[in-house]
């Protein structure tokens, strides 16, 4: 039988997320407006915050989506990963038709499959950093002892080693964003979805997450990104260009290495 | 080149391999681009120009013919003169500004086209550098701090070119006339 997610990790046909909903509009004297000129009033109520986009997403992938605030690349990211549901479409992960499932099933597969990075860190302040790192193993019904070893390791893969037992008001904003994405891998997730992953760092901090990034692609785990910086938009492997809900442009970055000198005109 | 070349020997006297070696390693990421041909070319040139001179050093057995270079008076006065100018690179965004007005104009080109084409170029020089960054976990901060500014410049300039596609696929192919 062929795999409906098309061998796809990820796969959304046509996902859509449209928000309002067409209002009886009546004059002033009460009586109906539709089907008269003026009934294209209606129409703006109605906002397509995603409008029927195709993606594919292959284990170990990078795929960066871009595009200006209010264009939808956040509730695509949403739609992904199951935070919120399509108003059309389907969206596949790893196989599985996920759009469709219960909200037990689907905060299970969040639970286990997925790990989200957002602009804020989303730490809980009363928590170490280690304590977060172990919520989310915890949660999914891994013994304490087996939580405590795998957020140290993570902890230790994020240069945080010496962090574990700060609580978060503790760390800069890069040590906070990093303990997020050591968090986010806690149950070793096939894909990582992140939200403007850099929105509030500094150049260097910027870095940081972007070199984690890249282990995570060496590791093969999948990484979807939204962002409005090309800094960080520029580490993946493909960029899809978003606009008024609908994908405009995609633009493949490879992996062939060449010679920095054109970049500051030096070299031939 | 020539400028930078000349202050390099303000410091002292070297030969053209020296140079290089310092050149590089001030380029940080950027430093592998440097061939030596171009130091030597630029040496020549600077001698021609009477910017410095040379002397063969007695220098290495495997090795004898190595001249080393030095500034002479005019040279000096020439790197004192660079050192206080306030020259800084123009950008060629006016004449990209231009190629897509001629290229609306004459029907040439889709302005879009022609921006988006730009756009995917400096995205993949972008990532170039970025993957380079990324890869080089210990550079120096002084060579860091060139691939900031090439990156934030091609940042500004991919920002520019959004900014340009907005124009020009929301004004029937006439900017500034709505």
């Amino acid at each position: 039988m062929t795999d409906p997610g098309g061998g796809y990790l990820l796969r959304a046909r046509g996902l859509a997320k449209v928000y309002g909903r067409r209002a009886m509009v009546r004059a002033s004297d009460g009586s109906d407006l539709l089907g008269v000129p003026g009934v294209q009033d209606e129409e703006q109520r109605v906002v397509r915050a995603v409008d029927g986009v195709d993606l594919d997403v292959r284990a170990g992938e990078v795929v960066a989506v871009m595009g200006p605030s209010g264009c939808g690349k956040s509730t695509l990211l949403h739609l992904l990963g199951g935070l919120d549901r399509p108003t059309g479409g389907q969206v596949w992960l790893a196989g599985q038709r996920i759009d469709t499932l219960s909200e037990r099933a689907l905060a299970r597969m969040r639970r286990t499959s997925i790990g989200f990075v957002f602009q804020a860190s989303h730490l809980m302040e009363e928590l170490t950093a280690a304590e977060n790192v172990e919520l989310p193993a915890l949660l999914a019904g891994i013994s304490p002892r087996a939580a405590k070893r795998r957020a140290a390791g993570l902890l230790g893969q994020v240069a945080l080693a010496d962090r574990a037992r700060h609580l978060p008001s503790a760390l800069s904003g890069g040590q906070r964003q990093r303990a997020a994405i050591a968090r986010a891998l806690s149950n070793a997730p096939q894909i990582v979805l992140a939200d403007e992953p850099t929105g509030n760092l500094d150049s260097a901090a910027t870095l940081e997450v972007l070199r984690l990034f890249a282990e995570l692609r060496s590791g093969g785990q999948a990484l979807v990104l939204v962002t409005h910086d090309e800094r960080v938009a520029a580490t993946a492997d493909r960029v899809i260009m978003m606009r008024d809900g609908i994908f405009t442009g995609e633009t493949s970055l490879g992996h062939t290495p060449r010679g920095l000198g054109s970049v500051i005109g030096l070299g031939g | 080149m020539q400028d930078v070349v000349l202050a390099m020997l303000a410091k002292e006297p070297s030969h053209g391999y020296g140079l290089h070696r310092r050149l590089r390693l001030a380029l940080g990421l950027f430093g592998e681009a440097l061939k030596p041909g171009q130091i030597y070319v630029t040496l020549a040139r600077l001698e021609k120009a009477g910017l410095v001179c040379c002397e063969q050093s007695e220098g290495l057995p495997e090795r004898p013919d190595r001249k080393v270079y030095s500034l002479t008076a005019a040279g000096q006065q020439r790197v004192a003169a660079w050192l206080t100018e306030v020259s800084w690179p123009k950008p060629d965004l006016a004449e990209f500004h231009l190629k897509l007005a001629a290229a609306a104009a004459g029907q040439l080109a889709d302005p879009l086209a022609l921006v988006e084409a730009q756009r995917r170029e400096l995205l993949r020089r972008l990532a170039d550098v970025q993957r380079s960054a990324i890869a080089e976990s210990a550079g120096s901060a002084i060579a860091g701090s060139l691939v900031e500014g090439v990156v934030l410049r091609l940042q500004a300039d991919l920002r520019w070119l959004e900014a340009c596609a907005r124009v020009w696929s929301g004004s029937g192919k006439e900017p500034g006339k709505s």
